[in-house]
């Protein structure tokens, strides 16, 4: 794969006596889905802000397209072409499709063109091959993946190169899943770098292309989702072979062989 | 989607989707409405209806209510307080309030009578100051609340018990003082009236501007591939203003006609109405008002509405103590108080302005006042004193906010929240 687009190299960071972060690499390319996986606490949320600019890294360095770069703010990051969508989506529920797409950036801002901008949303929306049906009804009538559709085509809306996606997947059914499983291969398809945070391993395996371990706030193991099995992913976030999750299938098994 | 031009063309971009049930025509307009309504979608229409109502059973009670001089009365009352409750529509739709309009309308009115009557100093001068005095109040609060996170609720009610307290003391021992009649502020508020040509021709460039903004907006609409409203549409909805604000005008101008002050509040309500719905600050209100997380995470400077918004509020209440002032030809140490804080606050709720933030039109401080001074003026023309005026509008207040809450509730269950 080409270059990275956005490599972190050794990033670390403190709350008070608590190292969320130690020494943390990653990197992505364009046209790569990175998932990053681990257990709770193991600082993928600390991770997630850091690249948006809500936090900044005590140490350690982010290049961005070969530029060393500072992210010192969240406009800073979308300034650099760094998007990021929160596990909350941060939507207006009174607010409707285009007013959330535009939020903050609407175009003329003493006259609002709201023609172009409904020409644009819906330029998004079908580059998403979004199902939603109108973009005149309030986000409050959205099911919740037609949300995150609406959440992710708005990170779209400043052509950036990386997008990262908080959870997508992690409110939403089985069907509304496949959607935004759908739509992140779409943004692949599309050339952008898609940084995706998830505690499903099954989503995991489906859309990314390398899977980025982090166990209690370190690297614990990059791997091509490709020649690398759920349990030694498993095995990786927990930090043993013999985990609670094997023990669990062992039990399992066992049991199953008894009643047979 | 009827149209003039009716060449064959493909769907409009926005109507592609299947789902989309056609609303075509006025069957399809109608049920549009009701669908809304059912949703709790409810808009301006319960003030309207309320209206209504109240007009006809106060014309059945006493039939001088609906008389040219009573309506010409009516709306020339309504101008100060209307004000005063179009700033708390702006306060309310970023969910905050504001408790002490009422105690910086009578702080203006005192500040410009002694400005002007006191100190000589010029009217238009007077009025500046004490309009900025106002807006110099609005940042302040809005200081405490963005530096400190004081909430509105507690630093509004202080700026209530301080700003009564400033009023006296700036008044003086006498604690009145009496504006000329012959100066133009009180002209403005008592004896100016449009002249019949001009108020007709008003309402004509109303209309024309009307159709001429909807024509031009359909027309880009069509040239971007969006659905547009049909001509035949847009000029019903000219006629339809072009014949009603007729009429009001034909039946005002049967006695004094349209005082300038209503007209100044008309222009007020327009202004902020554009500013609300077409400019990236009115987006940025309702955005405040309905998460104000998403609108930080957005880039929105959230300080800076709240304090535009708090600031428009005072500045706003000032102007309606200026114009309460004028319209009394005199300031006292009663102006601005009683009824007058609690008359805006329920004027924009009673408008539809939801008290929960994120919801409400500039229109609804026009609505709510038009209410509260009809209750008013009706009771008062039966001669019921003011304890029967206070417990109505309380009542009506009382079932203005119920309807905001289960609308908002039903907005919740159809998935309209």
């Amino acid at each position: 794969m080409a270059d990275p687009v956005l490599s972190l190299r050794g990033i670390s960071k403190n709350f008070g006596a608590v190292a969320a972060l130690t020494e943390v690499d990653l990197d992505v390319s364009a046209g790569e889905v990175v998932a990053v996986v681990g257990d709770n606490g193991a600082g993928k949320s600390t991770l997630v802000k850091i690249l948006s600019g809500v936090h900044t890294a005590d140490t350690g360095t982010i290049t961005f397209e070969s530029q060393p770069v500072q992210i010192g703010s969240p406009a800073a990051a979308r300034h650099l072409g760094i998007a990021t969508v929160f596990q909350d989506l941060a939507l207006c529920e009174n607010l409707n499709v285009i007013d959330n797409l535009f939020l903050g950036q609407e175009l003329r801002a003493l006259r609002l063109d709201d023609v172009a901008m409904e020409v644009r949303s819906w330029e998004l929306l079908r580059q998403l091959s979004a199902k939603i049906p109108t973009v005149r009804i309030p986000v409050a009538s959205l099911s919740g993946g037609q949300r995150q559709t609406v959440a992710i085509a708005r990170s779209l809306l400043g052509d950036p190169k990386i997008i990262v996606l908080d959870e997508p997947t992690a409110a939403l059914g089985v069907a509304q899943t496949a959607e935004v499983l759908n739509l992140i291969e779409r943004l692949r398809e599309n050339g952008h770098g898609v940084i995706m945070i998830s505690h499903n391993m099954a989503d995991v395996r489906a859309v990314a292309d390398t899977v980025v371990v982090l166990r209690l706030g370190r690297n614990n193991g990059v791997f091509a989702t490709g020649d690398v099995s759920s349990e030694d992913i498993i095995a990786a976030i927990t930090g043993a072979h013999d985990n609670v999750v094997t023990q669990r299938a062992g039990r399992r098994g066992a049991t199953e062989k008894g009643q047979s | 989607m009827t149209d003039t031009d009716t060449a064959p063309r493909s769907t409009a971009t926005d109507l592609q989707d299947e789902r989309l049930r056609q609303s075509d025509g006025v069957a399809g307009s109608v049920r549009a409405l009701l669908d809304r309504v059912r949703g709790g979608e409810l808009g301006l229409l319960p003030v309207v209806a309320g209206l209504v109502v109240i007009s006809t059973v106060l014309q059945i009670l006493n039939p001088i209510f609906l008389s040219s001089t009573n309506l010409v009365n009516l709306l020339l009352e309504c101008v100060p307080v209307g004000v005063i409750a179009l700033g708390v529509v702006c306060v309310l739709l970023v969910g905050e309030i504001d408790l002490s309009v009422g105690s910086i309308s009578g702080l203006a009115s005192a500040a410009v009578a002694i400005l002007f009557v006191d100190q000589g100093l010029p009217v238009v001068v007077a009025i500046l100051a004490a309009v900025a005095l106002g807006s110099l109040i609005g940042w302040v609060y809005a200081q405490m609340f963005n530096r400190f996170g004081v909430p509105s609720f507690v630093i509004t009610l202080a700026g209530l018990l301080a700003f009564v307290g400033l009023q006296l003391k700036v008044l003086g021992p006498i604690g009145s003082v009496n504006l000329p009649f012959d100066s133009g502020l009180v002209r403005f508020a008592q004896l100016a009236f449009l002249p019949g040509w001009l108020a007709y021709a008003l309402v004509v460039v109303a209309a024309v501007a009307l159709f001429l903004s909807g024509y031009a907006h359909a027309r880009t609409r069509r040239k971007a591939g969006l659905s547009d409203r049909s001509v035949q549409a847009l000029a019903a909805r000219s006629v339809l203003l072009l014949v009603g604000l007729g009429f009001a005008v034909w039946y005002l101008n049967r006695t004094r006609g349209v005082g300038w002050m209503f007209v100044f509040f008309i222009a007020l309500i327009l202004v902020l109405h554009y500013a609300l719905s077409r400019t990236r600050w009115g987006k940025s209100v309702y955005a405040v008002g309905g998460n104000v997380e998403a609108a930080r995470r957005a880039g929105i400077n959230v300080r800076m509405v709240y304090t535009s918004v708090f600031m428009l509020c005072t500045s706003l209440a000032a102007v309606g103590g200026v114009l309460a002032a004028a319209r009394l030809a005199a300031a006292n140490q009663s102006t601005g108080g009683g009824d007058v804080n609690l008359n805006a606050i329920a004027a924009a709720v009673i408008g539809g302005t939801s008290l929960f933030g994120g919801r409400g039109t500039a229109f609804a401080a026009l609505l709510g006042i038009l209410v509260i001074q009809a209750i008013s003026s009706g009771l008062t023309l039966l001669n019921l004193d003011s304890s029967y005026r206070f417990m109505v509008t309380g009542a009506v207040l009382l079932l203005a906010v119920t309807l905001d809450s289960v609308a908002r509730r039903s907005r919740k269950s159809s998935g309209r929240a």
